[in-house]
């Protein structure tokens, strides 16, 4: 069971969490575990059954588009970020 | 057949000025610190404890006449009667202080101040930091760095960075205070409401600073401006509240080569990074698509944490004195987190993208 942290602005698609865990060998079959169990959080990050491009996945601190994509590992003690942009600061 | 016994001889800064005149080589006996602080250009520096072992080598001319002085006359009097003891004929020693030869027109040579007395009390508790030093003040206070936004984030940056001695604060801004800033945008105070956020910021920094050079710029960033602004400063902080002004900023600094330290926050959430064009990645590399604007909600809908803009803003303003001062590791490549709600920091690795629209192998370098 790998952790997956949800970044605040998603946090209400799962409830609040600000991780949840989830099971899957890799990015792809941890990303589907949470949306079957979150649909909200699918329609947030998912465009057309592809991750929105403007969300990035790290596999604890990299970045799997330099990586293996969704096909990335994922193992037991890992942890998925999902991290969009986030662009508060002035007002 | 012997020489007559030379008389060890002692002048007054007159007769040294005037012995100076005739030709006489001035030997400066004096510590390599007393002479970085000043000293008489022609003269040579032998410190007096080194006179034995490097006498014959700095004068090998024992024939020579040499004026010797010190501080006030007595460490050159000493090192007169050795020199005289060791066979020099034509040795004498100045009994004044160098003040007194300065005051009568001797040549001087100081090194160049890098700050003026009330700047060194000022800034002393950052002097003294060896990697900072009198260097490192000085290129602070010749820094120009410019505010995108004298908010939440540009508050605490301006404050600390005004204080530190940064000399040119730009602050771009085109918005009034508003009560609802005041839990949050330090810089602004209640008798403020409905002035404009730079003018508030140039009195609250100027009351802390006089000497920070506060520059107005009351419009925001578009792409009709973005270049003009950010063309006269070193380092840009992005505190923006909208993607279009960072992507806009991004990609006007990309062609610049302006290093942006860029923070945003988010209810208990805040981001940190550091964007130096061309040796690392650019917000591009990060984030190559603009998200809808439902993911950017602004404090204003979303609401933040007052105290967060302090912790990320100083963490910014951290990276932009290491900027300035070329010293320390930056953020570059490196997204740094903080969660307000568990006190945790933790950090992604920020890759440059060679296929970056501004910074990529197909973008103008
Ligand atoms: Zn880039």
């Amino acid at each position: 069971m790998s952790t997956v942290r949800i970044p605040p602005v998603l946090r209400e698609t799962v409830g609040g969490a600000r991780t949840v865990d989830a099971v899957g060998a890799t990015v792809a079959a941890v990303l589907d575990d949470l949306f079957a169990r979150h649909p909200a959080l699918r329609d947030r990050v998912t465009d057309e059954g592809q991750l929105s491009r403007f969300v990035n996945v790290y596999v604890n601190d990299r970045d799997v588009r330099y990586r293996e994509g969704l096909d990335t590992p994922v193992g037991p003690d890992d942890t998925v970020i999902l991290l969009p942009a986030m662009a508060g600061g002035s007002r | 057949m012997s020489t007559p016994a030379t008389q060890l001889r002692e002048v007054s800064a007159e007769g040294a000025l005037d012995l100076a005149s005739q030709g006489y080589r001035i030997l400066d006996v004096r510590e390599p610190v007393e002479w970085n602080a000043g000293h008489i250009p022609d003269a040579t520096l032998l410190p007096l404890a080194d006179l034995p072992a490097r006498a014959a080598e700095v004068v090998p001319d024992k024939n020579a006449p040499l004026l010797v002085h010190c501080a006030v006359g007595a460490r050159s009097l000493r090192a007169a009667a050795w020199l005289i003891q060791n066979g020099y004929r034509d040795v004498v020693s100045m009994r004044a202080s160098l003040r007194d030869w300065r005051q009568l027109g001797g040549a001087w040579e100081a090194p160049q101040e890098l700050l003026t007395p009330a700047q060194q009390l000022r800034y002393s508790r950052q002097v003294l930091i060896p990697e900072i030093g009198q260097a490192g003040q000085r290129k602070l206070l010749d820094s120009r760095v410019l505010l995108i936004g004298a908010g939440g984030l540009g508050s605490p940056v301006a404050l600390y960075l005004a204080a530190s001695g940064i000399g040119t604060l730009g602050l771009v801004d085109d918005d009034v205070v508003d009560e609802s800033n005041l839990q949050r945008q330090v810089l602004h105070t209640s008798d403020r409401v409905g002035m404009p956020k730079t003018e508030s910021a140039r009195l609250t920094l100027n009351a802390l600073n006089p000497e920070t050079r506060v520059k107005e710029h009351r419009e925001r960033l578009t792409s009709e401006n973005v270049e003009r602004l950010i063309a006269d400063y070193d380092v840009i902080v992005d505190g923006t509240d909208n993607f279009d002004t960072r992507y806009l900023l991004n990609d006007a600094a990309v062609r610049l080569r302006k290093p942006v330290v860029h923070g945003s926050i988010y209810r208990w959430d805040g981001q940190v990074t550091t964007f130096v064009p061309f040796a690392g990645p650019c917000y591009r590399c990060m984030y190559p698509t603009q998200p809808p604007d439902e993911l950017a909600p602004a404090c204003a809908v979303a609401g933040v944490l007052g105290v967060l803009p302090g912790i990320v803003g100083l963490i910014q303003a951290n990276e932009v004195f290491k900027l300035v001062l070329g010293v320390g590791e930056t953020l570059a490549g490196r997204l740094l987190m903080f969660d307000a709600m568990s006190t945790e920091f933790s950090e992604v690795k920020v890759w440059r993208d060679p296929a970056c629209p501004a910074c990529g192998e197909g973008a103008q370098q």
